[in-house]
């Protein structure tokens, strides 16, 4: 099966500091592949680099073993791609409602069908069903910001899955989340790869998170690509012992 | 009809694409009130006599450039200084199609419109690279260097002299020469423009723009076209300061560059703020503001202009979202709810408390 998701030699340097140095790595379908590593060994960067947020200064960015390198944000979205970001990233003058029918509406029709369609580009029934779907029922009609932090994650995470994406890249979704909410989440998240076949690139600190949801880790120091494998063998790796997971 | 949501159940089915509901669902607040004060302002000349009925034209003209602008910065967020420059350019181009092509006011409306589309679109590239204050910059150039044209290109545009005898539009062979006549053309101008602009922001469009304002790196992320959208917020703000400008110039018949200037775009960047930014009504209480209660503030002389800079600077040190949002306040005390004519993407939505511009 080929990979969907395929990154070669991504490079990326900021002036002189090199924040991704050369990392390599693919995704097969229906995988959920766990990127961890210290602060600051280029995690986000690579991601950014993955989804056209940054340009890689050198390598390339394969979706479906088509390159989409440097490609724009909004059309590899439309491809499929989907992503959270390490900071909230909900639009708070917005209900909970609004910001999922945000997340979908480009995916419905054309321009001129959203200019002079419905309001909702027919996507409330289905907000509604992904707002029941990771438990923020009651807060419908709630302004996003007016949520407490965890709501606003799981929220966030909501909006990720509304257009139905093949590939969704998680930038530390459990940070900042109670363990009850982190439960949900973690199980949201088995459930829409188990029913949707969806893959997910997860970046995330929180180890039992990581170790228990990810059929394979990538371990990033220094912008390289420490160490590879499944949960159990990254976990007794010495080298990522002695650089990230201590004793 | 689906079931409601269930948790655990994975919602699957693709929305359905656009279809139009009944007439009655689009009736909202905003759009009685818009149908509402057009009725009122229709008969409100009665008794203003000829420079009252003119005062009421200017205003409602202003709106609309407002408008336009309101759409670029209050719901996109990218901050102009060129309105004005935009407004000259369809005040311009209407005059020289009618009194030197010999085009009709309606084909001379639509082609300033156009124009001005065509050349916000074209001021709207720089917006995708720069931001804030950097973008107003590049719009005060371009602001800048329209005010130049109009007043050295004398061939064309008759320099500091202007352009004399624009003509009035007529309507089904009604002529509209009259200060009242022109009154009521403009009221149902102003308002098919209005609601044209309602309804976009009710539609996803809005749902876009706000996005784009509020964060269009998330934006971008969920697969909204921040690009385009930017580049449609600039062009259609500035077709409406177009369509503005084809209606000023037939109401003063006589233009030159002065009302144009970069001071002038200052003056409408503050009626969206005074106004409301943000809010599809704040145009026109903004518009009040800055046209109408200066010709209120005559009776006290040459003092008019400090007391209608003290009115401004209270306002939005008590308000910084503008009347609107006080009056959105006033409307969230009474009722619990606080919904006044502030639609995001066709929802209104609970009163702002932040501080945003």
């Amino acid at each position: 099966m080929s990979p969907v998701l395929e990154v070669s030699n991504i490079h990326k340097a900021f002036g002189g500091i090199k924040a991704v140095n050369g990392v390599s790595f693919s995704v097969k379908e229906g995988e959920i592949l766990g990127i961890i590593g210290p602060n600051g060994c280029g995690k986000s960067t690579l991601f950014n680099c993955i989804l056209g947020q940054l340009d890689p200064t050198e390598g390339t960015v394969k979706l479906d073993g088509k390159e989409v390198t440097g490609m724009r944000p909004s059309d590899l979205n439309r491809l499929g791609v989907s992503r959270t970001f390490q900071l909230l990233q909900v639009f708070p003058e917005l209900s909970v409602r609004e910001n999922l029918i945000l997340a979908g509406q480009e995916h419905e029709g054309t321009m001129l069908s959203r200019f002079f369609g419905r309001r909702d580009a027919g996507l409330t029934e289905k907000a509604d069903r992904m707002i029941g779907f990771f438990k923020l029922g009651h807060l419908v009609d709630a302004k996003a910001g007016g949520l407490s932090y965890g709501q606003q994650k799981l929220l966030d995470a909501a909006m990720a899955f509304m257009a139905g994406p093949r590939l969704v890249l998680l930038d530390e979704p459990a940070g900042g989340v109670n363990l009850t909410m982190l439960g949900d989440l973690k199980e949201r998240l088995r459930a829409i790869n188990a029913e949707q076949g969806a893959t997910f690139v997860v970046i995330e600190h929180n180890m039992d998170f990581v170790m228990s949801l990810c059929t394979r880790v990538l371990v990033l120091a220094e912008g390289k690509v420490l160490a590879e494998g499944t949960p159990a063998e990254v976990r007794a790796n010495r080298q990522v012992i002695e650089a990230y997971l201590g004793h | 009809m689906t079931a409601p949501a269930t948790e655990g159940s994975l919602p699957q089915q693709r929305g359905r694409l656009a279809r139009v509901p009944s007439l009655a669902a689009f009736a909202d607040g905003i759009l009685i009130t818009l149908m509402l004060g057009a009725v009122i302002l229709w008969f409100a000349p009665a008794g203003m006599g000829r420079y009252g009925t003119y005062v009421l034209s200017l205003w409602l003209v202003t709106s609309i450039a407002v408008m336009g602008l309101n759409l670029t910065l209050g719901y996109a967020g990218l901050k102009s200084l060129a309105q004005a420059a935009f407004m000259g350019l369809g005040a311009y181009a209407t005059a020289l199609l009618t009194t030197k092509v010999g085009l009709n006011w309606y084909t001379s409306f639509a082609l300033s419109g156009l124009l001005t589309f065509a050349v916000g679109l074209v001021l709207g590239f720089p917006a995708l690279r720069v931001k804030a204050h950097y973008l107003a910059f590049v719009t005060l150039a371009f602001s800048t260097l329209i005010w130049l044209i109009l007043r050295n290109e004398q061939w064309l545009t008759g320099g500091v002299f202007g352009l004399s005898n624009i003509p009035r539009p007529s309507l089904f062979g009604l002529k509209l020469d009259g200060a009242l006549a022109f009154h009521r053309f403009v009221v149902i101008v102003t308002l098919i423009l209005a609601v044209a602009l309602w309804w976009m922001i009710r539609s996803p469009w809005g749902r876009a723009f706000t996005a784009l304002r509020e964060n269009p790196i998330r934006a971008a992320s969920l697969g909204i076209d921040t690009r385009m959208y930017t580049l449609l917020a600039f062009a259609i703000g500035s077709a409406y300061a177009g369509f503005a400008g084809a209606l000023y110039a037939p109401l003063v018949e006589f233009i030159d560059p002065s009302p144009f200037s970069l001071s002038q775009s200052f003056f409408l960047l503050l009626m969206v703020v005074a106004g409301g930014a943000g809010y599809l009504l704040g145009p026109f209480i903004g518009a009040l503001l800055g046209v109408v209660l200066p010709e209120w503030l005559r009776v006290v002389g040459s003092l008019y202009l400090i007391i209608f800079a003290t009115i401004v600077m209270l306002l939005l040190i008590a308000c910084p979202q503008g009347v609107s949002g006080l009056l959105e306040r006033g409307w969230a005390k009474l009722t619990g709810k606080g919904k006044i004519g502030k639609t995001v993407a066709g929802k209104s939505v609970a009163p702002n408390t932040g501080g945003r511009s």
